[in-house]
């Protein structure tokens, strides 16, 4: 290293660097996957928001599932879908806790699709953290709910055909049409600006849970690269062209 | 004027060779080193250090928080 570098290196120049709630473990996830990105996000609100000892997150079944070794807060980990549920009980038995659900989209939308609609109606005082990357990552990139006509996954190998399949779902449109909720929000986090925006959201979704103002809803419109067969680069890239055009980002609710 | 100078430090054991700070650096500073780590991955390295400006893009979209970044006036 040149003495050069070595004088920018230095404790007092560090203008960015890992969130002290990470934990040590290397992360499971593939190369490039969206859960890495919005992990950081939420441990870094929590971090700036002091309350690393108040807050409790509910981790669902998915890639995700293992949530709970990369965030040193409290954690539950719930049954397939079921985390908005146990995330009403942790809320209502501590309500002066924070209490956020962190799910994928087939965890949320399909076999969970009951047990979000119910949380979010009540008004449950919970935050949730959804990762929209429309297919199943965990069991080997299967079709969820929220996958796009068209696409390929293993379990529809000629794209999904609306005869055969039916529509993607479009969830958080449905939520924030539940008057339990008070904010809904769509973000993503492919490129700086889009990460910066969504911490925002999360912190926005994070505050009004200390202020009990009911069900606050983040969407992250992801990748997944290894279900989606492309690079993370070529993945974030489709996102952008087709993603978006089926899930536009954008604040919905900000009551 | 003083010139801003940045700077990155990998964890090059945690890094898994995505590649997408590459993709958000507006200085091109970044590239896969030919070498490997310990998992195999080519890993992320500063091949133009003399042109970092330190704006933090590649460490914020890195999912494996692997990038610390430093920034002074030199
Ligand atoms: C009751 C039950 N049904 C089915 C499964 C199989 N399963 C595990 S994860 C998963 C879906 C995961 O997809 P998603 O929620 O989108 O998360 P991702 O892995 O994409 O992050 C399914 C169907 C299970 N574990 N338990
Ligand atoms: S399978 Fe998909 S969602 Fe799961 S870790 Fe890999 S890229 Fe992420
Ligand atoms: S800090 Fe900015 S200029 Fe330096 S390597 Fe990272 S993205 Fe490129």
């Amino acid at each position: 290293m040149t003495e050069e570098l070595k004088d920018i290196q230095k404790e007092e120049n560090i203008v960015y660097k890992k969130s002290s709630l990470l934990t040590d473990n290397v992360m499971h996830y593939c190369p490039g996957c969206t859960h890495g990105v919005v992990h950081k996000l939420v441990a870094e609100v929590i971090e700036e928001m002091g309350i690393q000892g108040d807050t409790i997150g509910v981790s669902p079944v998915g890639c995700s599932v293992l949530a709970y070794n990369y965030i040193d807060i409290d954690w539950q980990e719930a049954a397939h879908g079921r985390a908005p549920a146990l995330a009403t009980a942790v809320s209502r038995l501590h309500p002066e806790k924070y209490v956020f659900t962190y799910q994928g989209d087939g965890d949320l939308a399909s076999i969970g699709c009951a047990e979000i609609m119910h949380a979010c109606n009540r008004g449950e005082n919970i935050v949730v953290i959804f990762i929209n990357n429309a297919i199943y990552g965990m069991t080997g990139g299967q079709m969820a709910p929220t996958t796009m006509i068209g696409q390929v996954t293993a379990t529809t190998p000629y794209g999904r055909d609306v005869k055969l399949n039916g529509y993607n779902m479009k969830i958080t449109e449905l939520i924030a049409q539940l008057p339990g909720t008070c904010y809904v929000t769509r973000e993503s986090a492919h490129t700086p600006a889009s990460v910066r925006k969504t911490k925002k959201a999360i912190r926005k979704a994070f505050e009004n849970a200390g202020q009990n103002k009911g069900t606050s809803f983040v969407e992250v419109v992801g990748t997944c690269s290894s279900g989606w067969k492309l690079t993370p680069e070529k993945a974030n890239e489709w996102m952008v062209d087709n993603s978006f055009k089926e899930y536009p980002l954008g604040t919905m609710k900000d009551e | 004027m003083a010139k801003v100078r940045g700077s990155i430090v990998v964890d090059v054991e945690k890094c898994k060779g995505c590649e997408l700070c590459a993709v958000a650096c507006p200085k091109d500073v970044i590239q896969l080193a030919h070498e490997v780590n310990g998992k195999g991955y080519h890993y992320a390295s500063m091949a133009k250090p003399e042109d970092c400006i330190g704006c933090a893009s590649c460490a914020l979209v890195c999912p494996d928080s692997c990038i610390t970044v430093y920034r002074a006036k030199a």
